[in-house]
């Protein structure tokens, strides 16, 4: 009998994103226990986690990482597959899209604020889209869409100047993965 | 590295811009939830602007064609000659009416209060 052995070459990229999805993960859930009086309106703390991602290694890993915090949280919170889980999957995939299109943007004026303010608009945009084609067709839902966008616009300013002071304050030190940060231009 | 650059403010004005004009556009003005249809002056259907559907309505001339959606309704299809109804298009605000007058049909859009007390064409 031959023993089968699968064998899984697990690269350095590899273990990077495992550790940033479990940032973006954490974040999730520690977002999850925070009280919301609309149901949908969240800090999205874990977009602070993609955008570090975007900035430093890359569209690729920002959207494994989004991908694996979507799925791992789904998991972790017991809405795997439920419509809660199809509409953050929605606006993750919106919100990617709008980063894949906004980072080209000239950074020499556009900065993580911008990047975050138009990811968080592609978030709610892509829940309000799943949510009112699927969910809740009808006019109830444009009636909450101005409070969705509000929140879009100052949860999205706030996490991009958290984002951009992390990338403006010293490296981490002791070898951390984010250390291929390219030198920003003065 | 500033925190907050050109664009960003650029940004942040536009998201202010979006978020007004959602506001203005969901909240501002009445808009309406039912739609009230009338066939040579009486109501022959009361319908809610909740979900999509058609009536077909007889007149003198022929068959108007009415459509709902969430939120607003419009004459599809009319056989009056000079299609003013069919061109007004969607109706949403309360007291909103487009009249089909050869083919004696109307259909007036009704929200929680209405703008006057009674309407006479």
């Amino acid at each position: 009998m031959t023993r089968s052995v699968i064998e899984l070459p697990v690269s350095t990229d590899d273990r990077r994103i495992a550790r940033l999805a479990a940032l973006a993960i954490g974040l999730t859930l520690a977002e999850a226990a925070i009280p919301s009086p609309v149901p949908g309106v969240k800090p999205g703390l874990a977009n602070i986690v993609i955008l570090l991602v975007l900035l430093q290694v890359g569209w690729r890993a920002a959207a494994w990482v989004s991908a694996l915090r979507v799925l791992a949280g789904g998991i972790l919170l017991g809405s795997l597959f439920a419509p809660g889980f199809w509409l953050s999957s929605a606006g993750a995939l919106a919100s990617l899209l709008v980063l894949g299109v906004a980072r080209h943007l000239p950074s020499r004026y556009f900065g993580p604020v911008s990047l975050s303010v138009l990811a968080a608009f592609g978030h709610i945009g892509g829940q309000l889209a799943l949510a009112g084609w699927w969910l809740l067709p009808g006019a109830a839902l444009l009636k909450l869409s101005p409070l969705f966008a509000a929140a879009a616009l100052i949860f999205g300013a706030v996490n991009g100047v958290i984002v951009a002071r992390l990338l403006a304050g010293p490296a981490p030190s002791g070898g951390q993965s984010m250390s291929c940060i390219p030198p920003s231009t003065p | 590295m500033k925190l907050l650059r050109a664009g960003d403010v650029s940004v942040l004005l536009a998201g202010c811009g979006l978020v007004i004009a959602l506001t203005w556009w969901a909240w501002g003005g009445d808009r309406g939830d039912s739609a009230v249809i009338r066939a040579a002056g009486q109501v022959v259907k009361t319908a809610a602007l909740t979900h999509a559907q058609t009536f077909s309505v007889d007149g003198p001339l022929g068959t108007t064609r009415i459509e709902i959606e969430p939120g607003r309704a419009r004459v599809a299809a009319d056989p009056s000659p000079r299609q003013l109804c069919v061109k007004q298009g969607w109706l949403t605000q309360s007291g909103q009416a487009a009249l089909c007058l050869p083919n004696q049909v109307s259909l007036e859009i009704r929200g929680r209060t209405s703008a006057y007390d009674t309407l006479g064409y």
